[in-house]
């Protein structure tokens, strides 16, 4: 699975989305950091597709069975609770009906 | 499925993220966010297990079942003031499941003799990041949960000690991407890049955990991408770079509202000569109010804004925080809070846990945007917090905490101060707002003190 040639796309996709998350990010309200870094969190578990590949394909031997089980694992749980927990905390902020 | 259509999800994959990012920027359209994150999210997961180099799904979903049983109730019952903590567990799991997968592609091809190639660069960058992320990770999980002491722990030797483990961790890196190969060297470099993740959070204080926490939130990220990198998978590569991104415009926001550099809160040991110095000085007067007297006051001003630190989550204060805005409220008094970036554990915890506790998060105003009315302030309400209200931070150049932007409630009419004891704050550092003629101390337990006052306001005669 592994690309063993250089990739200079691979770079510019790089690049570029480095510089479209510091625009994003930038924008986010400081009310939201909290729920923004569980957020990025649970996308990040994006990398559970790395896992599975690992786990799921012929002649995966007994080392590479065990850690990517673990692997998947974790990564699943960071994805459910990341999501989970940033709505749950988003739920919260309410906008006042002051009096 | 062919490459062809997994290509495809995974670009629809890519723009949920970016979106959900994009409505993140507000509460209003945040929830919104998360829900198009899930289906980039399912859509990614999907076409993985769609794959035809993927054979066998009986581990894959007992995997999967798993995480989620486990991933499920954390979300739900973990209480908001531990946030910080499950945020720290969660870059832990995160660092690891890059690094584990890391170890098994970087065996395939140690196993298959390959030679120096871009992929095992770039693997060892991923173990090394995510190794040392995950260990880290740990060591602010144990720090914050106060398995081990919040205090900067230091000794002779260590950033010595910590350069040499960093150094040999590298060294074996560079050469085991030049000669593949598992093994002896490969289990000595995970011990090293292991390692050097626990001394490198080991000497960091609890207050500077804000920064830390969003520091390995970027290197979890980076990680990812360097596993983007080896796989050849666009995808990996785009949200890595997200989530770098993002943890380190949190850093950055972090140590500009410190006034500190990222090398001096890894290295700096904050708050050990702090805390030396303030030994020297001797007992002062303050001035203190009753719970009575500090109602009273409360009552008869027209605008409050209230400071809350880190000593109101320990406390567990916030729900009365809340019942105390409630009750001014109908005394017709104006009740704003005033956020400090670095208040509390993680970048944006004294919002969650007022939002949990049913403020409006219009009152929720930050640092910048409430000082220019705090001239014209009469009671500023101080719960829980130290150095982010230290004139000092301001006035005394020699102090340790210079050049640090403060929330400048000395400059409210009125000052009132909820405080355990007169002992220093995280820092160590004495606070001349203490002494002030405007300021009153209010001696106890935050939410004892407050409840207190609430039935007060709420017993007393109407006005």
């Amino acid at each position: 699975m592994t690309s063993t040639t250089f990739d200079s796309d691979l770079v510019l996709i790089f690049l570029l989305a480095a510089f479209l998350g510091y625009q994003l990010i930038k924008r986010v309200s400081s009310l939201l950091h909290s729920p923004l870094m569980s957020l990025t969190n649970a996308i990040a578990a994006v990398a559970v597709v790395g896992a599975i590949t690992i786990l799921g394909e012929d002649g995966a031997g007994p080392m590479a069975k065990v850690l990517g089980f673990i692997a998947v694992t974790a990564a699943t749980v960071n994805l459910v609770s990341g999501f989970l927990i940033t709505d749950r905390m988003l739920k919260m902020f309410k906008k006042g009906s002051r009096p | 499925m062919n490459h062809l259509h997994v290509q495809a999800a995974y670009i629809v994959s890519a723009a949920c993220f970016i979106l959900s990012l994009m409505w993140m920027s507000h509460p209003s359209t945040a929830r919104r966010g998360v829900l198009v994150g899930e289906l980039g999210m399912l859509l990614a997961i999907v076409s993985a297990l769609m794959l035809k180099e993927v054979v066998s799904y009986e581990l894959i979903a007992a995997a999967l079942l798993l995480g989620s049983a486990i991933g499920a109730p954390m979300a739900y019952l973990m209480p908001m003031t531990a946030i910080p903590q499950r945020t720290a567990l969660s870059h832990a799991f995160g660092a690891l499941a890059v690094a584990l997968i890391g170890v098994v592609e970087f065996g395939k091809l140690a196993h298959a003799g390959a030679g120096f190639s871009f992929a095992s660069g770039a693997l060892m960058f991923e173990m090394l990041l995510g190794l040392l992320t995950c260990t880290a990770s740990l060591v602010a999980f144990a720090k914050l949960q106060e398995l081990m002491p919040t205090r900067p722990i230091l000794f002779k030797g260590q950033t010595l000690l910590n350069l040499a483990v960093f150094l040999a961790a590298v060294g074996l890196a560079a050469t085991l991407a030049m000669h593949p190969q598992g093994g002896l060297l490969l289990a000595a470099f995970i011990a090293l890049a292991a390692l050097f993740g626990i001394l490198l959070v080991t000497p960091i204080g609890g207050a500077d955990m804000p920064t830390v926490i969003a520091l390995l939130n970027a290197y979890a990220g980076l990680a990812a991408s360097a596993m983007g990198f080896a796989l050849g998978n666009q995808l990996l590569v785009i949200t890595g770079a997200l989530d770098g991104a993002s943890g380190f415009i949190l850093a950055l926001i972090m140590c500009k509202a410190m006034n500190r550099s990222f090398a001096n809160v890894m290295f700096g040991g904050f708050g050990q000569v702090a805390a030396i110095a303030a030994l020297g000085g001797e007992a002062r007067h303050v001035r203190s109010f009753s719970v009575e007297e500090a109602a009273m006051h409360l009552e008869h001003a027209n605008s409050v804004v209230i400071v809350p630190g880190y000593g109101m989550a320990v406390a567990q204060a916030q729900h009365k925080v809340s019942e105390l805005y409630q009750a001014l409220l109908t005394k017709s008094v104006d009740v704003r809070f005033a956020i400090h970036p670095v208040a509390g554990r993680m970048p944006g915890h004294m919002n969650v846990l007022l939002a949990e506790a049913n403020v409006p998060y219009e009152l929720l105003v930050e640092m910048d945007a409430i000082n220019g009315d705090l001239p014209n302030t009469d009671v500023a309400l101080v719960i829980g917090a130290n150095d982010v209200v230290n004139p000092a931070a301001r006035d005394d150049s020699a102090s340790a905490v210079a050049g640090m932007p403060i929330i400048e409630v000395d400059r409210a009419r009125s000052v009132m101060v909820i405080k355990r004891s007169m002992n220093p704050g995280f820092a160590g550092i004495e606070n001349e707002l203490y002494h002030l003629d405007k300021t009153h101390m209010l001696f106890g337990d935050a939410k004892a003190f407050v409840s207190g006052m609430i039935k007060e306001i709420n017993g007393g005669s109407p006005g």
